[in-house]
């Protein structure tokens, strides 16, 4: 996994040249996507590997004997190879799923119904994504299990303090975290509620759909338990998400579905489960998809994470200092660790006209509550507008939306 | 250059008329008194509309609020609905609603030719530039769904 060269600077213009759908035009006017929060675009890397996929070597994978399945067998097992590198994870304790909410929903159904027991806790925080709140919610209701949500300051930073005091009295099983907020851009202290939950005997479940795109993940030196992510929002395919879980924990966890590829054997009195990792995955996987993930992570770790750390940073620094002057923009949070993301009201105009403005000068952001309604109330709105970077975004784009957000101003004043 | 024609493109969705009570509704507070009362709710964006009804006593539509958060295109119809519905019967706000969704949806307005509706609707016709927004023809289109919830005794609703 570590012959991968990294690049010593980040060029912005060949990393763009690799994306074809940047140099779409759209309305009339260059493209300039800043919702890669949402979901980032594609390299031809991965297109590349899917359609070669389909065009060279495919069939079904795990079952059959013939040449065509072996090779997409190992095409396909590859991507778990290069998960669990990514991760510093071992291929074992990599669990495909649909997405991050599947991810989090089968340590929700495994963990929480089949290991946890009624009158524990789960923690999570009040800058989580709707995905992160719901599984939680509908265990509470079905298990008895409380849920407690630690606050997050004025700044959008989680309160440390309210936090271990919600694990006080050892009732938490389970912390379920954001590793980054999609609305504030925060990056959470991951070390550090990783060890106030262990040394309050809680696991730890880090949300890491925003953080693993911009930062190196090391669950190693994380020490969490769970650590979900998905893989269209790391320049992959959708319909492919990545489960890391320690090979204790996922040995101790019932299933989650039942069905083909998930068993040892069946007969109609019982079924054994098969070893893990592929308990958890019943029925044929996203195939294409995990092969197209797979190209996205040799992608991303050519580039090289401290490269694109160092680019997003600039970026977001660029961004707060060009919008932050605007007069009636207010943007939500000033987290000290903070990443590309960056979530505005603008005085006078809804988001969603705001959205619709920027869209008619080619400028793509996402307006509405970005599946965070408490944290929107949290903060006093209704709705918010969100910019958020990617490898491909440049300085340039970033001073279009600055310019144009004036005008929209003007234009509801 | 002014900022309006800045984005002159765009004078088909926010015309004069939409920006002037998207900004300064007429009709944005909830009524001292009313008969009848429906939520709407558009969970996609988080758009919330609650619209009052008061009926005459021969059970027209005397007057009608709202309190809405929204963008400028769900306020400004809020308030132009309420402005059309005012002395009508239930059966005409109805059936101006149908001829409203079909304008918001397509563009084109096929009861304009009913005498009853022509002028209401020419009222409403400003609104008609959403649709070549599809993302927000729900915007337009939310406060009639609560209205006709509330017609309907109906709690809550959402669009579509």
């Amino acid at each position: 996994m570590d012959t991968i060269t990294t690049f010593p600077n980040l060029d912005v213009a060949r990393i763009r040249a690799d994306f074809p759908i940047l140099s779409q035009t759209v309305r009339g006017k260059k493209l300039v996507f800043l919702d890669s929060a949402a979901s980032a675009q594609k390299p031809r890397a991965v297109i590349e590997a899917m359609r070669a996929a389909m065009e060279t070597q495919y069939a079904n994978v795990h079952r059959g004997l013939h040449w065509m399945s072996e090779r997409t067998t190992d095409a396909y097992e590859a991507a778990r190879d290069a998960a669990a590198g990514l991760m510093n994870a071992d291929r074992e304790e990599i669990v495909f799923t649909r997405n991050s909410t599947e991810a989090i929903n089968l340590v929700a159904h495994s963990y929480g119904r089949g290991v946890m027991r009624p009158g524990q806790a789960v923690v999570i925080s009040a800058m989580e994504h709707h995905s992160n709140i719901v599984p939680w919610q509908m265990l509470r209701d079905e298990r008895g299990i409380e849920l407690r949500v630690a606050p997050v300051t004025d700044a959008g930073e989680l309160d440390m303090a309210a936090f271990e005091a919600l694990l006080a009295d050892g009732k938490v099983g389970l912390v379920a975290i954001t590793h980054m907020s999609n609305v504030l851009g925060t990056y959470t202290p991951a070390e550090r509620i990783v060890r106030a939950a262990h040394a309050a005997g809680a696991k730890v479940l880090l949300d890491g759909s925003q953080a693993i795109v911009h930062r190196r993940v090391d669950v190693r030196a994380l020490d969490c338990d769970f650590y979900a992510w998905t893989g269209h929002k790391l320049y992959g395919p959708t319909g492919i998400g990545v489960l890391y879980a320690r090979r204790e924990l996922l040995e101790a966890m019932p299933p989650f579905l039942g069905g083909g590829d998930m068993i040892s054997s069946v007969t109609y009195e019982r079924s054994t489960w098969a070893a893990v990792p592929h308990k958890f995955e019943a029925g044929t996987p996203a195939i294409l998809e995990g092969i197209g993930l797979k190209a996205a992570i040799d992608y991303v770790r050519a580039i090289g994470y401290p490269a694109i750390a160092a680019h997003e940073q600039a970026l977001t620094d660029h961004a707060l200092a060009r919008l932050s002057p605007i007069q009636g923009v207010r943007i939500l949070g000033r987290a000290q660790d903070r990443g590309g993301v960056i979530s505005f009201t603008l005085d006078g105009a809804h988001a969603h006209d705001v959205a619709t403005l920027l869209d008619r000068q080619g400028i793509a952001v996402r307006a509405g509550h970005h599946c965070a309604e408490p944290l929107m109330r949290r903060f006093g709105v209704d709705s918010t507008a969100r910019a958020s970077f990617g490898v491909y975004t440049t300085p340039e784009e970033i001073d279009a939306l600055a310019d144009t957000l004036a005008r929209v101003r003007a234009f509801f004043a | 250059m002014t900022a309006q024609d800045d984005f002159a493109d765009l004078r088909d969705l926010y015309q004069e008329v939409i920006l002037d009570h998207g900004r300064r509704p007429r009709h944005g507070k909830r009524l001292a008194a009313f008969d009848a009362t429906a939520k709407g709710d558009n969970p996609m964006c988080g758009d919330r509309v609650q619209v009052f009804v008061r009926y005459d006593p021969d059970g027209t539509i005397a007057e009608t609020g709202f309190e809405a958060r929204g963008c400028a295109i769900s306020v400004a119809s809020a308030d132009l609905m309420a402005e059309t519905v005012a002395g009508r019967s239930t059966s005409d706000a109805r059936a101006l609603f149908e001829a409203f969704r079909e304008l918001a949806r397509t563009g084109a307005c096929p009861d304009c030719g009913n005498a009853a509706l022509a002028e209401p609707l020419e009222r409403l016709q400003p609104l008609s530039g959403v649709h070549e927004y599809p993302s927000r023809v729900k915007c337009a289109t939310l406060p009639w769904h609560a209205l006709i919830a509330a017609l309907d005794g109906a709690k809550e609703t959402s669009s579509e």
